[in-house]
């Protein structure tokens, strides 16, 4: 299992550098969905758990994603609706979806405490992952005022996500 | 006599008013605002007692909770405002349940 998450960690951080590298970093409709795309990946992986999973506070945590991603994204729209900026398909994006239905696949193999396992065990590398993506990239390119507010809500929200998929995976040992 | 007899009860309601005003009453309970905004508590009122009501206003986009655990556990629906009154004086430590990184202390006094 960690070798698989070794590999999808790596190529979402792969994705992600990819935007960094661009000349001047991501514009403002790649960041609008990047991020909407990475909260997208994280609602169906709670989804998936809420389908599976039988323990819990594994069940209480992936509800709490659901709601919290969803409500992002939600937001996400709205703001580009607002201001006129329609979303833009990139490299990053179709990285993060490939990998993320990759990772789908394998968690979809297991059941009971090996699912409970893998999911937080997920949860955490890909919060960790998009949350360096957030501080290095999408926030420091973000032009809009609006967009980077946003995008700085949702890192303090994704690394209290981060902390307690923490927290959950030592109570799952 | 008559008249006496007339004016008796409107000198006792005056008395009573006077009586009811001049008393020293009970502190009526009032009302505090906490912001709850970009996953924060916003600055918590100082001089609360039991018996005051705290206005807890929700204007982020997700649910949070002031959960302090044997104290109270108030959910706080996303873009909603919660009124709730403070019963018991204390210090209390709280934090949002969903996101424990949220954090404050309320101080509750008799």
């Amino acid at each position: 299992m960690a070798y698989r998450l070794a590999g999808f960690v790596a190529a979402a951080a792969m994705a992600v550098a990819g935007a960094a590298m661009a000349a001047d970093g991501p514009n403002d409709a790649q960041i609008a969905h990047i991020a909407y795309t990475a909260g997208n990946i994280d609602v169906a992986a709670g989804k998936q758990a809420l389908a599976k999973s039988h323990n819990k506070a594994v069940r209480e945590f992936a509800s709490e994603m659901v709601r919290d991603h969803a409500a992002v994204n939600d937001k996400a729209l709205a703001l580009v609706k607002e201001l006129k900026v329609t979303p833009e398909d990139n490299a990053t994006s179709k990285a993060l979806t490939k990998g993320a239905e990759e990772e789908m696949k394998k968690l979809a193999a297991l059941n009971g405490a090996a699912f409970d396992k893998a999911y937080v065990a997920n949860e955490i590398a890909y919060h960790k992952t998009v949350n360096g993506a957030l501080k290095s990239t999408l926030i420091p390119s973000a032009d809009n005022a609006k967009l980077k507010s946003l995008l700085e809500t949702g890192l303090t929200l994704f690394t209290e996500h981060q902390h307690h998929a923490e927290h959950l995976a030592t109570e799952l040992k | 006599m008559t008249v006496m007899r007339r004016r008796l009860p409107v000198i006792a309601a005056a008395a009573w008013a006077l009586l009811l005003t001049s008393a020293p009453a009970a502190a009526a309970p009032r009302s505090f605002t906490i912001v709850v905004d970009k996953m924060k508590f916003g600055a918590l009122p100082a001089n609360v007692h039991a018996g005051d009501i705290l206005i807890w206003d929700n204007r982020d986009m997700f649910r949070h909770s002031a959960t302090a655990r044997g104290a109270f556990d108030i959910d706080l629906p996303a873009g909603k405002v919660v009124k709730v009154r403070m019963t018991k004086a204390g210090t209390f430590a709280f934090i949002c349940k969903y996101h424990p990184g949220m954090k404050g202390v309320l101080k509750v006094s008799k």
